[in-house]
C-alpha cells in the first residue's frame, strides 16, 4: 500500500498503520500490517496468544517503534516524534493494561489522581473530585483508600479504566481487558466498556482473544494471523466470514488451518523484546 | 562476557547522562525526593553507623597491639582517624548501602518493569527516568556523604573507647593525636568518594531495575546483580578516585 499522506481532518482515521513490519531478534511478529481505525469507532482485534497483539498495540502510543512502515495517529507518524513532542502525543491516551499495571506504591485514589497529578492542569480539589467521578463511572465508589493488592483481579481492572480514562482520553486502549476473569465479571467489563465509550465519545481500541467479548464491544473487529490483518469486518458480519482460519478461531478448534502451519507462522513469539 | 560488560556500561552512561538531562525540567517531584532521602538515608543509618562504630574499634584494638611493640601507641588515634575518614568508612558505608539501598531499588524497578508498571508511567506521559530515577539518584547522592560524615565520627568515638577504656589510653593524647595530623582534604575527599558511591549505587540499581526481563526471576537476578555489580564498581573506582583525590 501506498503510505498516506499525513492528514488532520476530523472524519479521517484515528490510528492507521500503514505496512508495519516488526521482529524481536529472529522472530517476526508483525510482517506487513496495514489497518485503519475511525474515529470514533471501536476496533477490536483478535488473534491467538503471541501473534503480536500487544506488538500492534504498542507501537500505536510509541512503546515501540516499527522495524518497516509508519504507524499514524490524527495523521501523526508516531516514530517520528521525539522524546519530548512523545510525552505531549502520549497525553490523548488512557491504556488500560492486562493486569491494570496499578501503582502498588499508592492508593487506588493517588492512582487515579496520578496523570491528573502529572498533567497539572487541575487544582487539588478538582483533582480531587474528578477521582471520586472516575471511580463513579467504573462503579468503585468509596474504594478510593484501598490498596492495589487489597483488591480482585476485576476490581483491579477496573481501576485500571478509571486511572486511563481520568484525563478524558481521545483514544482508549484496552490490552486483553477480560482475560482470566469469570464470565460474568467478564460481561461487567464489557459493558463498562461500551458506557465509558459512550461517556466520553472515544475512539476504542481493544486487543482481546475472548470472542463473546468481541462481539458485544466491537463496531469493526479485525483478525491477527501470521503477521498480517487477515480480515476486518464488522461483528455480524465476521460470525459469518467462510475463511477457514476464522471459523477455527471462531469455534475455538484445537486442529485447522490456524495451528498446521507452525512452521511458516510467526507463532509462539513473544510479545515483547 | 565482553559483549554484555560493553552493553551493561553504556546503558548505565545512556542512564546517567537521561538522569542528568531530566534533572532540571518540571513537574519537580520534591515530596519523591524526600520520600526517597528518608528511606535512602535516615533509615539507613542504624547499619551505616553500626559497621563505622565497630570497624572504629577493631581498629583501634588491631592498630594498639601492633603500635605497643615498637611504643608508639601514642599514634593510634590517629590511624584510626585517618583511616576512617579517608578510606574506611566510605568504602564500607557504600558496600553496606549498596547492599540495602541498590538491593531495594533493582527489586522496586523490576517488579515495576515485569508487571508493565512502567510502561504504564510511559503511556501516562511520564518519563519514567525522570520520575523513579532523578529522585533515587540524587538522594542517594546527598545522603551518602551525610551519613558517611556521621560514620567518620561514630568511627573515631568507637577507636577512642577502645583505645581509652578498654586499652588504657592516655585520653587527651589519643584526642590530640586523632586530630593533629588530619586535614582537611582527608575529610572532603572521603565525603566526595562518598557521594561518587551514592551515584554508582542508584544508578546501578535503577539499571538493573529497567533492564528486568523474565517475572519474578528476573526480579531475583535483577536484585543480585544491582548488589554485585555495584560493589564491584565502588571498589574499583575507590582505587583509582583515591590515586586522583589525594
Amino acid at each position: 500500500m501506498v503510505p498516506a499522506p499525513a492528514t488532520d481532518t476530523p472524519d479521517g482515521a484515528a490510528i492507521r498503520w500503514i505496512d508495519v513490519h516488526k521482529a524481536f531478534g529472529e522472530k517476526k511478529v508483525l510482517a506487513g500490517v496495514d489497518l485503519e481505525v475511525a474515529r470514533g469507532d471501536s476496533m477490536v482485534i483478535i488473534g491467538g496468544s503471541g501473534t503480536g497483539k500487544s506488538v500492534l498495540l504498542k507501537h500505536v502510543i510509541g512503546l515501540l517503534r516499527p522495524d518497516r512502515g509508519r504507524v499514524e495517529v490524527d495523521g501523526v507518524d508516531v516514530a517520528s516524534l521525539g522524546s519530548t513532542e512523545l510525552t505531549g502525543f502520549r497525553r490523548r491516551f488512557g491504556m488500560a493494561f492486562q493486569e491494570g499495571a496499578l501503582f502498588d506504591s499508592m492508593t487506588v485514589a493517588e492512582n487515579i489522581a496520578f496523570p491528573l497529578r502529572r498533567s497539572g492542569r487541575l487544582t487539588q480539589a478538582e483533582t480531587h473530585a474528578r477521582v471520586e467521578e472516575c471511580l463513579e463511572m467504573v462503579h468503585l465508589e468509596g474504594a478510593g483508600s484501598k490498596r492495589p493488592g487489597e483488591l480482585s483481579g476485576g476490581m483491579r481492572r477496573r481501576v485500571g479504566f478509571a486511572r486511563a480514562v481520568a484525563l478524558e482520553p481521545a483514544i482508549l486502549l484496552f490490552d486483553e481487558p477480560t482475560s482470566g476473569l469469570d464470565p460474568v465479571m467478564t460481561g461487567t467489563i464489557d459493558e463498562l466498556i461500551i458506557e465509558l465509550r459512550e461517556k466520553l465519545g472515544s475512539t476504542t481500541l481493544t486487543i482481546t482473544h475472548d470472542m463473546a467479548s468481541a462481539f458485544r464491544i466491537a463496531d469493526q473487529i479485525a483478525m491477527l494471523c501470521d503477521g498480517r490483518i487477515l480480515v476486518t469486518a464488522p461483528p455480524d458480519e465476521f460470525r459469518n466470514l467462510q475463511d477457514p482460519r476464522v471459523q477455527q478461531f471462531l469455534r475455538g478448534e484445537a486442529r485447522g488451518p490456524l495451528t498446521d502451519d507452525t512452521e511458516s507462522a510467526p507463532h509462539e513469539t513473544g510479545e515483547s523484546p | 562476557m565482553i559483549e554484555s560488560f560493553f552493553q551493561e556500561t553504556g546503558r548505565f552512561f545512556v542512564l546517567l547522562w537521561r538522569v542528568v538531562a531530566w534533572t532540571p525540567r518540571r513537574p519537580w517531584d520534591l515530596r519523591q525526593l524526600l520520600v526517597q532521602m528518608v528511606r535512602v538515608g535516615v533509615a539507613s543509618s542504624p547499619v551505616v553507623l553500626l559497621i563505622a562504630m565497630f570497624t572504629g574499634m577493631v581498629m583501634a584494638l588491631q592498630i594498639f597491639t601492633v603500635m605497643a611493640r615498637f611504643g608508639a601507641e601514642r599514634y593510634v588515634g590517629s590511624i584510626v582517624g585517618l583511616a576512617m575518614v579517608r578510606e574506611l568508612s566510605c568504602v564500607l558505608g557504600g558496600l553496606a548501602m549498596a547492599g540495602r539501598c541498590g538491593s531495594a531499588m533493582g527489586a522496586e524497578i523490576g517488579s515495576m518493569r515485569v508487571s508493565e508498571q512502567i510502561d504504564a508511567l510511559e503511556v501516562m506521559a511520564t518519563d519514567p527516568v525522570h520520575y523513579l530515577m532523578v529522585p533515587r539518584v540524587w538522594a542517594t547522592v546527598l545522603m551518602m556523604p551525610a551519613l558517611v560524615l556521621m560514620g567518620d565520627a561514630i568511627g573515631i568515638f568507637g577507636g577512642y573507647l577502645v583505645a581509652v577504656e578498654l586499652l588504657g589510653a592516655n585520653p587527651v593524647t589519643y584526642v590530640e593525636t586523632t586530630f593533629q595530623y588530619m586535614e582537611m582534604n582527608d575529610l572532603v575527599s572521603g565525603l566526595i568518594k562518598a557521594a561518587f558511591f551514592g551515584l554508582l549505587i542508584a544508578v546501578i540499581g535503577c539499571q538493573q531495575g529497567f533492564f528486568t526481563t523474565g517475572g519474578a526471576e528476573g526480579v531475583g537476578r535483577a536484585t543480585t546483580r544491582a548488589v554485585v555489580v555495584a560493589s564491584i564498581a565502588i571498589l574499583i573506582s575507590d582505587f583509582f578516585l583515591t590515586k586522583v583525590l589525594f
